[in-house]
């Protein structure tokens, strides 16, 4: 997946969202550290030109939630910033790829210490399947089928223009 | 940097990276403590010993607290109201906590090494609370977090510790953490317990207080150990109050962007003013507060395993 690709998709996502909740009052958006935070920021830049206001942002890391810890190295712990109220609003989770469910299952635990949002919703610029879990995302941007060997890279740039999506086959 | 230890002893044997692993992981567990709900599953069905041999109350409270907020399982063991009294062994204790599937175990003794000791016949994981005049690891982490957190680095600051160093477990851990991190530090205190060998350890000795202080960016104040001491190392509590206690004279001496630490219990009149223990530059309740977080994110780090450290999500 290359620049204007995900472009493309991302533009999508947000009008999707945008659907979802004409006037933007109670949307939220949450981005999963790492990769679901430069994601989360687009998605407000594009949704705030929508709507023509600004829209909530915050990050999210799942670390201390999550269900493998004492199976792996611990993780390097991201900033958690909420700076808004969670209660009342649709909270759209960000994240760059979709695989087994886990990250989004310990997000969903995660953000429950914030406050009870009115819905939840999951935005995902990749899924490439392989679920070990009854999660599915509400906006995709893009379904990619892989082996459970395969990488699946999402490398933003930021503003430059070498953002790409790459599947690495594991030798 | 990954974390790869399944025990934390001593900081003599850490290096500089692994202290910053603990420092940055700390902060993201002080915002925990900073939230209306402040509990994480993180140590969830985990169980841990609270295994203070020697009494303490802060230490056993902040490590308490710290494994309630990762959801683990307590048992508190201390030497009063145990089987200590009826001659058993530490290794014996050992087994038994063994027998109960202790993932953790919080380790306070008045032997140098007894932490050591356990992690050689345990097969769970081991957190030196203080050991003798050896270690107290966790203090030192959070010293150097807190140092950083208000200084925005550790790095070229001169940091002076002053007081009983000869006895004290405190200034040897924060010794190794804080030269490690690259900061100047001095010792300062009665030539009876700040012998010239801690010069080894990568320090500065003086016996000139108003030299010690004059330049520091933090003044670290260690209490008497009275309960160490096998006999009278300096002439009197005033005597060493009116040579070596921070007063409001000699505060007025050093730069106004000093900071003042103390780990504990203070005694407000002997080692350090009482107004000074309770003005601005004073960082002690703040140290507890971070105590806390650094406790959290030491369990957070030892209860991690052999696998890698990145997965997909």
């Amino acid at each position: 997946m290359n620049q204007p690709a995900i472009e493309r998709a991302l533009a999508r996502i947000a009008h999707e969202i945008a659907e979802l909740d004409l006037n933007g009052n109670e949307v939220a958006l949450v981005g999963i550290q790492r990769g679901g935070v430069p994601l989360a920021e687009r998605l407000r830049r594009l949704l705030s030109g929508i709507w023509n206001q600004s829209v909530p942002l915050g990050t999210l890391d799942v670390s201390m939630h999550r269900d493998d810890l004492s199976r792996r190295a611990a993780p390097n712990v991201q900033p958690t910033v909420i700076p808004f109220d969670v209660t009342g609003k649709t909270v759209v989770l960000v994240d760059d790829v979709l695989f087994s469910g886990r990250t989004v299952r310990a997000a969903l635990d995660a953000l429950n210490d914030f406050g009870r949002p009115t819905r939840i919703q999951l935005a995902v610029l990749i899924d490439r399947g392989h679920r070990e879990l009854p999660i599915r995302a509400d906006f995709i941007g893009k379904n990619v089928s892989t082996s459970l060997s395969e990488k699946v890279h999402v490398r933003l740039s930021g503003a430059g223009g070498s953002d790409e999506v790459v599947v690495e086959k594991n030798p | 940097m990954p974390w790869h230890r399944k025990h934390l002893l001593d900081i003599e044997s850490l290096s500089a990276d692994e202290i910053v692993t603990v420092l940055d992981t700390a902060r993201a567990f002080k915002a925990v403590g900073e939230r209306a709900i402040k509990k994480v599953p993180a140590l969830r069905g985990k169980t841990v010993v609270n295994l203070f041999v020697e009494p303490s109350t802060r230490t056993r409270i902040s490590f308490e607290l710290a494994e309630q907020r990762l959801s683990a399982d307590i048992i508190n063991f201390s030497a009063e109201a145990s089987s200590f009294k009826k001659g058993e062994t530490l290794k014996d204790t050992a087994r038994n906590l063994e027998a109960l599937n202790a993932d953790f175990i919080i380790i306070r003794h008045s032997a140098s090494g007894a932490p050591h000791f356990l992690a050689r016949v345990l097969k769970g994981s081991v957190i030196n609370a203080g050991d003798g005049a050896h270690e107290h690891p966790t203090q030192a982490l959070l010293d150097a977090f807190t140092i950083r957190e208000k200084k925005g680095k550790i790095e070229g600051l001169r940091v002076t510790i002053l007081g009983d160093i000869l006895y004290s477990r405190v200034a040897r851990s924060d010794i190794w953490a804080l030269t490690k991190l690259g900061a100047q530090v001095t010792l300062c205190g009665p030539s009876t317990l700040v012998p010239r060998v801690f010069e080894q350890m990568g320090c500065r000795v003086t016996y000139d207080l108003d030299e010690a202080i004059r330049d520091a960016d933090i003044i670290n104040l260690l209490r008497i150990q009275h309960e160490r001491q096998r006999k009278t190392m300096f002439p009197s509590l005033g005597e060493y109050s009116s040579l070596f206690g921070l007063d409001q004279k000699r505060l007025a001496r050093t730069k106004p962007d000093a900071l003042i630490m103390h780990p504990g219990p203070i005694n407000r009149g002997i080692e350090i003013d009482s107004e000074i223990a309770d003005c601005g530059r004073s960082l002690i309740l703040e140290q507890v507060t971070n105590g806390l977080a650094v406790r959290m994110a030491v369990l957070f780090l030892v209860n991690g395993g052999k696998g890698p450290q990145e997965v997909e999500g």
